[in-house]
């Protein structure tokens, strides 16, 4: 059917394209704050197993309303300005948390032929999106006109910059690997069921990432910006109602474009586990493998949280610099000059 | 007017604007973020023409990477915005020399420069420029970068001497050491036979307490 | 040997990994979750909730107005006034709980000397408003008539550890 809408909207020129692409963005935003909202319910239900608690089962069958709840509450709750905050500033650093996160969606693939914009350079362009996506949080702390909103941000700004170096290493070795910048190109290089996906010859990158993901999120164990311990809530303490929950879902969709981009990077994207799944009717190579494994991706997030303490932020920083950038760096050179070899001698790979 | 240029104009009114503001506004943190616009803007541009990893390199260095640092000085220097009005006079002869310098330097640049290398990049602008550029820096170009590169690093080495001296008062974890010790380095488990409390102790240990 | 083990231990995330096992082994197993109010923690006798007045068994209420409640009480809950009734006995005329002050310590019930005061295994109730509260002496009479019963057993069970 998307090939029939593709071909409907294709036939009518310039506005057709317009319309077909503005008809592709509502699709992949409106349901994104609908994930969020059962992430939120899965992050709260799987930590209480873990925990031996039940979590949420009140609201709706089996607790399934819960984050609607959760919704109406935040709605209804007043927003309240600190007195001398820059209140402009202030307002606006919410959104600027969040739009990027949802931009960032613009070039994922999410199966052959379904996505946004194949831009030949997609992988720079989420990278450039997650790297901005600090802003919201350095101008929120520095905004609020608190300390510990301050430090939250500072904080969480020295860390954002530290884990961008090691996630970046980390994506250069799937480049040097595929030799393209194309999202859709770097799902197909992994074709052939998961002895061929990336994660085995990159392992160390991937965990690297994964982590630097973690950290990249502000998630658990490494949640300094908001550190209750200590900082009450970090950058978002004088946030409240419906701007807090901004930068709520922004922390939540952007752990949920982490997990897809890991997935399509390390993880065969849409391609299913092996060709065998390809008779299957429903599943096939698509969409719906992608989601699954967004989902395990997802769940370990949740897991680590549920499993860690938070680390204290000088071993953040030591964890950052001295170990995952040295270890990225000397896996980047095994797999350049295991590239290099193999196009010498052609061998496997 | 096509699309495109429509959008350029649009582009360079929102960055002329930006810079205007990066150097008139008073608050510091707001100039850093007008700048922060102008570099967005910029790359905006630079993909309109074609050049789509400069443009998102721009974007993932500068305001990524840059801007983010430049911030957080600003943060933890706390300036306070200046209530005095910016003093024009003072600085606008130096400033009109600084600039007629630059214009001059662009307009050369434009008449009797680099024409044939644009032209160049756009016939290969099939929005595939990331390997075009690879290629040209790290084969055509690869002495020169290297210098480049080498230069950094000496800049990065000599900042970190000179920012990282040892103070004779800093105490430090090692956390290396720290995480190397094992059990058996700290504690000793000793076999020995169990003592058995006598009357004599007793009277030994009441007597201690009693002191 | 025992380095190469340190070694592979760290850089294989090994203690990491064990712990993430134990959270995941957790998932599976029973939860303790209490569903109240369906479910009920279990209560022992000597539960201290709401506050009761007793009587004795021929329908005289027990208070002598001593004030040693009053005096011991640490947050100052309790209010007492005290008369001499026609039949010549000491008896209180007014005596206020404010639940709002009271921290449920259960001193006032040791104190006294003729068991007039306790503490009752009621603990789910509550008040819209500050004055929603303040219990005064007939409601505590009311209380003490009401569960009576439950309170004699609580304090016969309590008795052999006091």
């Amino acid at each position: 059917m998307i090939q029939w809408l593709a071909d409907f909207f294709g036939s009518m020129g310039a506005t057709g394209l317009v319309i077909w692409t503005m008809i592709k963005i509502v699709l992949i935003t409106l349901p994104l704050p609908l994930c969020v909202a059962f992430l939120t319910l899965a992050e709260r239900r799987v930590i209480g197993a873990m925990q031996s608690r039940c979590g949420p089962i009140r609201v709706g069958p089996n607790g399934i309303l819960q984050p609607f709840a959760d919704v109406l509450k935040m709605l209804f709750k007043e927003a309240v300005v600190p007195a001398r905050a820059n209140r402009m500033l202030f307002r606006f650093a919410p959104f600027l948390a969040l739009v990027p996160a949802v931009a960032a969606w613009g070039t994922m693939p999410f199966s052959e032929n379904l996505w946004l914009a194949d831009l030949n350079a997609g992988l720079l362009y989420i990278m450039m999106m997650c790297s901005i996506g600090v802003y919201g949080i350095i101008l929120a702390g520095w905004a609020s006109n608190s300390r510990y909103a301050l430090l939250g941000s500072l904080r969480s700004t020295a860390q954002l910059i530290s884990y961008e170096l090691a996630m970046g290493f980390a994506l250069v070795g799937v480049i040097l690997l595929t030799n393209t910048l194309n999202l859709g190109d770097i799902v197909r290089n992994q074709t052939g069921g998961f002895l061929h996906w990336h994660l085995w010859p990159l392992f160390p990158l991937f965990v690297v990432y994964f982590i630097s993901g973690i950290a990249e999120t502000n998630r658990h164990p490494f949640d300094m910006a908001e550190g209750e311990s200590e900082l009450v809530a970090g950058f978002h303490v004088e946030y409240s109602g419906i701007t807090f929950a901004l930068f709520f879902l922004a922390e939540y969709m952007n752990m949920i474009l982490l997990s897809a981009l890991a997935a399509t990077l390390f993880l065969g994207g849409w391609m299913a586990p092996h060709p065998i799944f390809n008779q299957l009717p429903l599943l096939g190579d698509g969409f719906l493998w992608l989601a699954l494994k967004v989902a395990g991706l997802l769940f370990i997030f949740l897991w680590v949280r549920a499993s860690f303490p938070r680390y204290r932020y000088d071993q953040i920083m030591r964890l950052g610099w001295k170990i995952f950038i040295p270890l990225t760096l000397v896996w980047i050179v095994v797999v350049a000059v295991a590239v290099r070899w193999s196009a010498l001698f052609g061998g496997g790979a | 007017m096509s699309f495109s240029a429509f959008l350029f104009y649009v582009l360079a009114v929102i960055l002329l604007a930006s810079a205007v503001r990066v150097v008139s506004a008073r608050q510091p943190v707001h100039a850093a973020l007008s700048l922060v616009l102008a570099f967005f803007t910029m790359a905006a541009l630079w993909i309109t023409l074609g050049a789509e990893f400069l443009g998102l390199a721009l974007v993932v260095i500068y305001v990524g990477a840059v801007m983010v640092l430049f911030l957080f000085v600003l943060m933890m220097l706390d300036v306070r915005q200046t209530d005095q009005s910016p003093r024009w006079r003072l600085h606008l002869v130096p400033a009109l020399v600084v600039g007629a310098v630059m214009l001059a330097e662009i307009v050369l640049l434009i008449v009797n420069g680099t024409r044939t290398k644009t032209e160049s990049l756009e016939t290969s602008a099939s929005m595939e420029n990331t390997r075009e550029l690879g290629e040209l820096l790290f084969e055509d170009y690869l002495y020169s970068l290297e210098l480049v590169a080498v230069l950094l690093l000496v800049g990065m080495i000599a900042a970190i001497v000179l920012t990282h001296r040892q103070s004779r008062f800093a105490k430090r974890q090692e956390p290396a050491e720290q995480n190397a010790v094992r059990r058996d380095d700290r504690l000793r488990i000793v076999s020995m036979q169990a003592e058995t409390e006598t009357e004599d102790d007793t009277v030994h240990s009441s007597e201690k307490r009693e002191h | 040997m025992n380095r190469l083990r340190h070694f592979l231990k760290t850089w294989l995330l090994l203690e990491l990994l064990s712990g993430l096992w134990l959270t995941f082994r957790r998932m599976f197993k029973p939860k303790f979750t209490v569903h109240v109010p369906e479910e009920k923690t279990p209560q022992g006798p000597r539960f201290r909730g709401l506050h009761a007045q007793r009587r004795y068994p021929n329908g005289e209420e027990r208070c002598i107005a001593c004030k040693l409640c009053e005096a011991v009480c640490p947050a100052l809950a309790i209010t007492i006034d005290l008369a001499e009734r026609e039949d010549g006995t000491r008896r209180t005329t007014r005596y206020d709980v404010d639940l709002s002050k009271c921290i449920y310590c259960g001193l006032c019930m040791e104190s006294c000397p003729v068991d007039a005061i306790v503490l009752t295994r009621i603990y789910e109730y509550h008040g819209e408003q500050h004055s929603d509260l303040y219990f005064t002496k007939d409601m505590l009479l009311a209380i003490g008539d009401h569960y009576e019963a439950q309170i004699a057993k609580n304090l016969e069970e309590d008795a052999p550890y006091r």
